[in-house]
């Protein structure tokens, strides 16, 4: 499998980063250059094998259903770019 | 314990037990490392030098010290991978996307480090979200490697992705550092820096504050100058949290009382898989060199197969991406670092802010990931790395059923030259083709400086062992260490006059 210009962009845009009509090129070849060496997998004979989920056989932890941290609004809007009264400000999205 | 002409040639142990027997003080002994990283900051191993920091814990080591309160790790000087968040210093990841980012919280990692009285020296350079194995992908510029060739003036990678830790420990900048290692990080710039590195049994280390690339593969460790080091480090690195519900509850043993039991009676697996076509002659004799060594000690050499390891690597390079396209899709300019300017709508801010804030790889990774996590592709590209990462791990469990570890070679090679593989990302990729493996197998590795090729430039083996044997692991690799006795050290070209 390969992927083409438009596949490119495509999933440019799913990443939502921007990518200059001049680096499209270069990005499906580099793309190609992974996915054809990825392809080696196909030879693999996976009948009947079960997904890795994880590498440790163990039960996923529970814990208590209650508030163990909060109260740390100025904490958490303190690396944001823009912010105002603990709120992130972001380009008007609702017209 | 021997007392070396300079403080910054004590190992970790030997500075330990001089700060503890009141022979040298922290702040003397921090003071001198913060010497040291002055001048030599041709290396770049360090993205952010915390001097100021380092006096301060310092000072209240020995405060401590003098109380007769002294913890275990009371007072020795400590470089952290820039991928740690450490509370109030600015943390990167190598990424020009964090450039300013400045966490409000400590990872549970290098807060372990500090509750047990380490002082944190800076943070070290490494390859943007750990996505290399050169160190060249970094925001901030390559970290030079301290080994140069024979008669050569040429700058040479110092491996990755942990490259400055492996500089840092490497250049005598400091006691020990902190690694994370997803496909190799920690022991393929251990094993070309000529030092000792420590990748533990997946869920060994929490991952809390780490900023995540792959999160099913990522795992802290100790990267140090011998052995002992990084078990001391290890032990106090481990830890089970809350925090990080893949952290596993099983006991942290005292790794280093166990260190020197030898390897009497160890079966160890040599994997048949790991020798590769085209790597220099030199790999192979070193491999063979370090069966004999273990053999002469009385460890019981067995041959083994892993029939998929050759599809560990591409399998690599799809989970990893995939799961670091999902990770990095926090980094939206909204909540934290880098934001665009002049955009036209929300869509436009996050598409300009993270074409700024990342690199060339990550950008490729991410693509990948997105791709291979696509409808229509998922089940024949990720599905399918998932069922051979199975069999890998599979691979394993059946060489364990006769042999206690394996032996390998660390890598396929020495450091190479700043630039030389930069324009093939596979090419590239292939430095961690005999580290990959045990990170999507979960499994422990050690990489234990063992040699120098015909150039001078340092090669490890690996040791690799048993979910969550880490004891055995260091057992070896001390065995490794003692055969070996390599004593030689990087001439210190790149020390300011």
């Amino acid at each position: 499998m390969s992927v083409d210009k438009d596949t490119v962009r495509r999933i440019a845009k799913l990443a939502r980063i921007a990518l200059p009509e001049e680096r499209v090129e270069p990005m499906e070849k580099e793309l190609n250059g992974i996915l054809a060496w990825v392809a080696q997998l196909e030879e693999v004979d996976v009948e009947g094998v079960a997904p890795m989920t994880s590498v440790v056989a163990q039960k996923l932890k529970m814990r208590d259903d209650v508030v163990t941290d909060g109260d740390q609004a100025e904490a958490v809007v303190a690396n944001a770019p823009m912010s105002e009264d603990h709120f992130f400000i972001v380009p008007k999205v609702v017209e | 314990m021997s007392t070396p002409s300079s403080l910054t040639e004590f190992t970790l142990a030997d500075a330990r037990d001089a700060v503890a027997a009141k022979k040298i003080s922290s702040t003397e002994l921090t003071k001198a490392h913060i010497a040291a990283i002055e001048a030599s900051r041709s290396l770049n191993a360090f993205v952010t030098e915390t001097p100021d920091r380092a006096l301060e814990m310092a000072r209240a080591s020995d405060a401590r010290i003098a109380k007769g309160e002294a913890r275990p790790l009371e007072g020795l000087p400590l470089a952290i991978k820039d991928l740690f968040c450490t509370k109030g210093v600015r943390t990167t990841a190598g990424s020009n996307i964090l450039n300013n980012f400045i966490p409000p919280y400590e990872s549970t990692v290098s807060q372990n480090l500090w509750d047990v009285g380490a002082v944190l020296l800076g943070k070290t350079n490494m390859d943007e979200f750990a996505m290399g194995s050169s160190n060249e992908t970094s925001h901030f510029g390559p970290a030079i490697n301290p080994w140069r060739a024979r008669n050569s003036n040429s700058n040479l990678v110092p491996g990755g992705s942990s490259g400055g830790s492996a500089a840092a420990v490497s250049g005598y900048l400091a006691l020990g550092a902190t690694g994370t290692d997803t496909g190799g990080s920690i022991r393929q710039p251990a094993a070309v820096a000529g030092i000792v590195g420590l990748k533990p049994t997946y869920g060994r280390c929490s991952r809390w504050g780490t900023v995540a690339f792959a999160s099913s593969l990522d795992q802290a460790g100790p990267m140090a100058r011998t052995v002992r080091d990084a078990a001391i480090l290890m032990r106090h690195m481990a830890s089970v949290d809350p925090k990080d519900s893949t952290s596993v509850d099983v006991p942290v043993p005292d790794y280093e009382a166990t260190l020197e039991g030898g390897v009497k009676e160890l079966r160890v697996g040599i994997p048949k898989e790991y020798r590769i076509d085209g790597a220099p002659p030199e790999i192979d004799a070193l491999w063979a060199k370090g069966a004999e060594w273990l053999k002469a000690q009385g460890a019981q050499i067995v041959d083994v197969s892993l029939p998929h390891t050759k599809y560990a690597l591409p399998a690599y390079y799809i989970v990893a991406p995939a799961e670091a396209s999902s990770n990095l899709a926090r980094y939206d300019g909204v909540r934290f670092g880098l934001r665009a300017k002049d955009v036209r709508d929300i869509t436009d801010l996050y598409e300009k802010s993270r074409a700024e804030g990342f690199g060339a790889e990550v950008k490729r990774r991410i693509l990948i990931g997105t791709y291979v996590l696509s409808a229509g592709y998922y089940d024949a590209y990720y599905t399918r790395a998932q069922k051979v990462r199975a069999l890998i791990l599979r691979d394993f469990e059946e060489a364990y059923k006769h042999c206690d570890v394996l032996l390998t070679p660390a890598t396929p090679g020495p450091a190479f030259a700043v630039g030389s593989q930069s324009d093939d990302p596979v090419a590239m990729y292939l430095n961690d083709v005999f580290t990959v493996t045990v990170n999507l197998a979960g499994l422990p590795g050690i990489s234990v400086p063992a040699g120098l090729t015909a150039e001078g430039l340092p090669l490890g083996l690996q040791i690799i062992g048993k979910a969550f044997d880490e004891a055995t692991v260091l057992r070896a690799g001390r065995a490794i260490e003692q055969a070996a006795s390599f004593t030689a050290k990087p001439a210190p070209w790149w020390r300011a006059a």
